[in-house]
């Protein structure tokens, strides 16, 4: 029963925090030999797998590394591009590790301003009056929760389907956010915030949501 | 418990079929703007819930939910998208969804020589089909004015 992560989101749609607090790496790293059977694009500056899914590789992963050493983007870390270094059979054989590829900051507030439209739109789109905005997400892998607050700042969570007390674990965030955001002198309105008090207490209780299982409303 | 309603995308985003049982409120656009907006939502939500997920996917995106309604949606390998709208009390209604496309779908609109797929179902027999499907469901009921 794990949380994921943690999303804040101003008033304009914009990224203001994000916490990962479990990110579950699923990767598998296998040595092949000359020609390579999976077929790889460039997508996004990563160079992922398009067609080939086999033994814990699926389509979609993206290469993390090269004979141990760490890609950057489209290229290894020597700085040749991926393709054509795979491309050519004195390489091998050859170890890569295929992964999800994690989020980079950038990506995480594109994701968000678009959950922030797309919350927009879960409500203009509802068959009943006076309906908010998306509260609740669910996907077969993870339960994304929403709360806005009546200033608009929405507080998003990530967490397992099964994981329960959520509710009470956002209104503890907006309390958190509230007690050591707003009033700390030094914080601006709708700006990232960068408050050590606020980072250790939300830690706090998301761990105290995960052991409980279901967070409380004291405290 | 209340099915408010029913829309059928086909895999290049044309609407097939819509349905209205109990709808309160209509979304201030046109039906084409409505469409399309639905189709749009629902690719971005696909899409964005393929890259925050923190683990692989198999179904990918079921269902979500408002303070007022829930939509649950439910895609066929071929790109078929069914999408229906309920009130809360309805926590899964993938199944049905799923015997939509099995028993009426497939059975009225694919096994029938005279609809063309790809455009948008005239099928006066799915319809009404469809319509005794959806009031037959447990957690249908006409809702009192």
């Amino acid at each position: 029963m794990v949380i994921f992560s943690v999303y804040v989101v101003n008033k304009a749609g914009g990224l203001i925090y994000q916490y990962d607090n479990y990110v579950p790496r699923a990767d598998a790293e296998k040595t092949f030999s000359f020609p390579l059977d999976l077929v790889l694009k460039h997508h996004d500056e990563k160079v992922v797998v398009s067609f080939g899914q086999r033994d814990g590789i699926k389509v979609g992963h993206a290469v993390l590394s090269i004979n141990g050493a760490d890609v950057l983007g489209k290229n290894t870390a020597e700085g040749k591009d991926i393709l054509e270094y795979l491309k050519d059979s004195s390489n091998y054989p050859v170890s890569i590790r295929f992964g999800r590829a994690r989020l980079s900051s950038n990506e995480k507030l594109m994701l968000a301003s678009m959950f922030h439209s797309l919350f927009a739109i879960g409500s203009q789109l509802s068959p009943e009056v006076g309906s908010s905005g998306i509260e609740m997400l669910e996907t077969d892998v993870f339960k994304l929760h929403c709360y806005q607050t009546l200033t608009g700042i929405k507080f998003i969570v990530l967490a397992d389907p099964r994981q329960s007390g959520i509710d009470a674990l956002l209104r503890k965030i907006y309390e958190i956010y509230s007690d050591f955001a707003l009033k700390n002198p030094f914080y601006s309105l709708e700006m990232p915030i960068r408050c050590e008090l606020f980072d250790q207490n939300l830690k706090g209780s998301l761990e105290i949501a995960e052991k409980a299982g279901n967070f409380g409303a004291g405290s | 418990m209340t099915v408010h309603n029913l829309y059928i995308f086909d895999r290049n985003g044309s609407c097939l079929y819509y349905n209205e049982w109990n709808r309160k409120k209509q979304a201030g656009i046109s039906k084409d703007e409505e469409f399309k907006l639905m189709y749009g939502m629902l690719f971005s939500i696909r899409s964005f819930v393929s890259k925050m997920s923190p683990l692989d996917m198999k179904e990918g995106f079921l269902s979500f939910q408002t303070s007022k309604y829930r939509l649950h949606y439910y895609e066929t390998p071929s790109g078929l998208r069914f999408i229906l709208n309920t009130d809360l009390s309805v926590s899964n209604a993938r199944d049905t969804l799923q015997s939509i496309y099995s028993s009426l779908y497939v059975e009225y609109v694919v096994k029938n020589p005279v609809c063309v797929l790809g455009q948008s179902l005239d099928s006066e027999l799915f319809s009404s089909r469809l319509d005794a499907f959806i009031k037959a469901l447990p957690y249908y009921s006409p809702r009192a004015a």
